[in-house]
């Protein structure tokens, strides 16, 4: 089955973005397709390379990383979303004037845009967090 | 992407104290440009967004419920308000603000949008849903 994955929360507060990234790498170990991960709402902070939780803590961040390297993942942040919660490539840092940019490793900016085309080319659209 | 989905947004939550309301108007409003067939929900305290005479300026935020009045101009011309929803917080449709199209088949009539519905009848609309989203 192809699935796209919607995350809405951010790590740490809910346990929704450790949901969905449980359900994301069980689907794949089950041979299921994820066309898409798409962030938003507070769930872009997942986004960030700014994390540093105690060393005996999982590191959301860097697990989606990882993954997303591993399976080749196409993994969205929404870029209203993000502009508003300062999660922002280098473009778009430039763009408004901040000094740094923030955004990890395998995470790209886009629009809703992406979030719809998904939701129509997916089997399933799994959403994580309210 | 010739496929067409029914699209269910639900639209629970007031228009302020959390940000979902905006930023589902944003999703509904992108993924207008998609050509799907497009209903909207409105539901528990969701009904408060299209409640007339909206004014947080006291609260230093942006008054966003004039954009609803362009749904239509975005081909969403299914709005579904829950009844009991509305009465539970002592309002009827007359507290909120009439969302209407024009109907290119009927000569450019100008139609409501707006349905008031039964709980029974939300969960089929719901049930006829492709895709759900819950804001």
């Amino acid at each position: 089955m192809k699935f796209t994955i919607q995350v809405n929360t951010g790590p740490f507060t809910h346990q929704a973005s450790d949901s969905a990234y449980r359900f994301t790498l069980a689907a794949l170990e089950s041979g299921h397709e994820i066309h898409r991960i798409f962030f938003y709402h507070d769930g872009v902070n997942n986004a960030t390379m700014m994390c540093a939780p105690p060393q005996d803590d999982r590191n959301l961040q860097v697990l989606w990383t990882e993954l997303a390297a591993q399976y080749e993942l196409d993994m969205v942040v929404c870029v209203a979303a993000a502009q508003r919660r300062g999660i922002m490539d280098k473009k778009e840092s430039e763009r408004n004037g901040k000094e740094f940019a923030n955004i990890a490793p395998g995470f790209q900016i886009s629009g809703l845009g992406q979030l719809v085309e998904a939701a129509v080319a997916s089997d399933r659209l799994m959403v994580f967090g309210d | 992407m010739a496929e067409i989905k029914s699209f269910v947004y639900i639209n629970r939550k007031a228009p302020h104290g959390t940000i979902y309301a905006l930023e589902s108007l944003e999703v509904v409003l992108i993924g207008a440009a998609f050509d799907q067939q497009v209903k909207l929900i409105f539901m528990d305290d969701g009904v408060y967004q299209l409640t007339k005479n909206q004014d947080p300026e006291g609260i230093g935020m942006k008054n966003f419920s004039k954009t609803y009045a362009a749904l239509g101009d975005y081909d969403i011309t299914e709005i579904y308000i829950d009844q009991e929803s509305l009465e539970q917080r002592g309002l009827s449709i007359d507290d909120l603000q009439e969302l209407v199209y024009e109907d290119e088949d009927d000569d450019w009539k100008e139609k409501s949008s707006m349905r008031l519905v039964s709980r029974e009848q939300l969960a089929s609309v719901i049930d006829s849903a492709d895709v759900l989203l819950n804001f």
